[in-house]
């Protein structure tokens, strides 16, 4: 076993990978936990269709991949954060919208560049080899800027979430924190979909936070155990998918699953 | 000077006129009842006071300085069924709004939490999840959070919609008692029209625009009141 880890380790790629991927991880599970209750999921979901686009039309035009797609797909968010703000259009309908235009247009970009290749198949469902070098130090800054932004508002965060009016009436601007949370869920979501894939990176969002919200009672303490969960998942994906030979980020969502179920499980039994 | 004054205010909500051409003011030490029918502004009114709604146009001015030291108990929201979050956190978090750019909660605010906790009396509760506790219990929480964000001005909407005859008793104890001891001014929003002649010192008959605004012995034996009130104004008389 731990031998096989140490070859394991060995690998360059695999190194950056699970620093890159383990670092995302803690991000979406800490965003997540904020996402699922402020009944945002959705916009995880769209804006990884977006990255998709955008990543695939950089690749097209000779662009940086990281460089163009975290602002597009900032802008992304606030667009799909006002329209869910905005009762008069059905925000679900909006987000399907955009993200299959989105996909559509990576497509086409794509394949006009090069024809269908196994670049759209690796941005699709995740590659660990596709990082880059200067990415992974570009993914590995971001996403140590989002925790320190999120450990440092984590009280107000809380409050928001929990409350919005209670907190616009005492005095906190409300759009800013859910545009901050919009504008650190794009930039977590680009990062993290090299590895994970667009089909598959919004799980690493949502998973976390719904298995911790099984099992305990308190935001601190589901915040904990999501980032907890998420770490520890996808070193367990990406573990399994080096020694099965089969897709990192599938295999990550996999272990997310099996947490899930097992902490469903006790937590019905507690209840009875 | 008036801790808030309504001038002229107008407030559209959903391209509605929700509210129109609205004067009063409010002293310190007040205790308001907001009354009205389903959909005459009453919550519109309350919401535009809280900060949560814009005025068309007209104004509201603060004396002192009351704006960001509001403690508001607003109706609950789907989120707050499912939402894991203990007692003790969601008091604490009413303590926000003082700290300015300071992340992190102090000694002091704690202490405050525990304070306004104690004073609600669910100091036993502190540590449950506030999704588990019945109806009044979670009131009791969301005003010991609305404490810790004021000492001068608390709104409250519709604060015992849902709770039974004992509980909503219990729950209208607590208010007066906070207005009296702590010279706490409370507006609240209700359609227990009878709680408000008993409790209140005064009230604010809303039906879009304002139909009575005064003493409650005033709105008792005003056109409005003996309206609404039906042949109940006796039954308080007699108190």
């Amino acid at each position: 076993m731990f031998a096989m880890i140490n070859d394991f380790l060995s690998y360059d790629f695999l190194q950056k990978a699970l620093l890159v991927g383990g670092l995302v991880s803690l991000c979406a599970a800490l965003l997540g936990v904020s996402l699922v209750l402020k009944r945002y999921s959705m916009i995880g979901d769209g804006l990884s269709h977006v990255g998709f686009g955008a990543l695939s039309v950089a690749m097209a035009l000779n662009l940086a991949p990281l460089q163009v797609s975290v602002p597009v797909v900032v802008v992304a968010a606030f667009l799909l954060l006002k329209i869910s703000e905005n009762g008069k259009i059905k925000g679900d309908a909006a987000i399907a919208l955009i993200s299959s235009s989105s996909i559509a247009i990576g497509v086409i970009a794509t394949s006009l560049k090069n024809g269908m290749n196994m670049d759209v198949m690796s941005y699709m469902f995740g590659s660990a080899l596709a990082i880059t070098d200067k990415d992974a130090i570009i993914s590995i800054i971001l996403s140590i800027a989002v925790l320190i932004v999120f450990i440092l508002f984590y009280n107000r965060l809380f409050a928001v979430t929990f409350d919005e009016n209670f907190s616009k009436a005492s005095g906190t601007n409300v759009k800013a924190f859910n545009m901050m949370i919009a504008f650190l869920t794009a930039i977590t979501i680009v990062i993290g979909m090299r590895i994970m894939g667009t089909m598959l990176i919004s799980s690493l969002i949502i998973f976390p936070a719904l298995s911790s919200m099984r099992i305990f009672k308190n935001f601190r303490s589901v915040i904990i155990s999501s980032a907890i969960i998420s770490v520890l998942c996808f070193f367990v994906g990406i573990l399994a998918s080096f020694v099965y030979e089969v897709p990192a980020g599938a295999s990550v969502v996999v272990a997310n699953l099996v947490v899930f179920l097992i902490f469903s499980m006790i937590g019905f039994i507690r209840k009875k | 000077m008036a801790l808030l004054t309504c001038k002229n205010l107008c407030v559209n909500y959903d391209n509605f006129h929700a509210v129109s051409d609205i004067n009063f003011s409010i002293e310190k030490g007040d205790y308001v009842f907001v009354v009205g029918e389903n959909g005459s502004g009453k919550s519109t009114l309350i919401k535009t006071i809280a900060g949560l709604l814009k005025p068309k146009s007209g104004e509201i001015i603060f004396g002192d300085d009351t704006t960001n030291k509001i403690g508001y108990l607003p109706q609950q929201t789907v989120i707050q069924r499912d939402f894991p979050a203990s007692v003790y956190e969601v008091v604490l978090s009413g303590c926000l709004n003082s700290k300015g750019i300071i992340p992190f909660y102090t000694k002091k605010d704690k202490k405050r939490a525990d304070e306004n906790i104690a004073k609600l009396g669910i100091k036993h509760l502190k540590h449950k999840c506030y999704r588990e506790l019945s109806g009044g219990q979670q009131q009791r929480v969301l005003l010991a959070r609305a404490l810790c964000a004021t000492k001068d001005l608390l709104i409250l909407d519709e604060p015992v919609a849902g709770l039974d005859p004992i509980v909503t008793a219990e729950m209208y104890k607590i208010i007066k008692k906070l207005n009296e001891e702590n010279n706490i001014t409370i507006i609240m929003v209700s359609h227990d029209i009878d709680s408000a002649v008993n409790n209140a010192n005064k009230v604010l008959h809303m039906d879009n625009s304002l139909l009575f605004f005064g003493t409650s012995d005033e709105y008792k034996e005003s056109e409005v009141g003996k309206k609404f009130l039906g042949g109940k104004h006796n039954v308080c008389d007699d108190k």
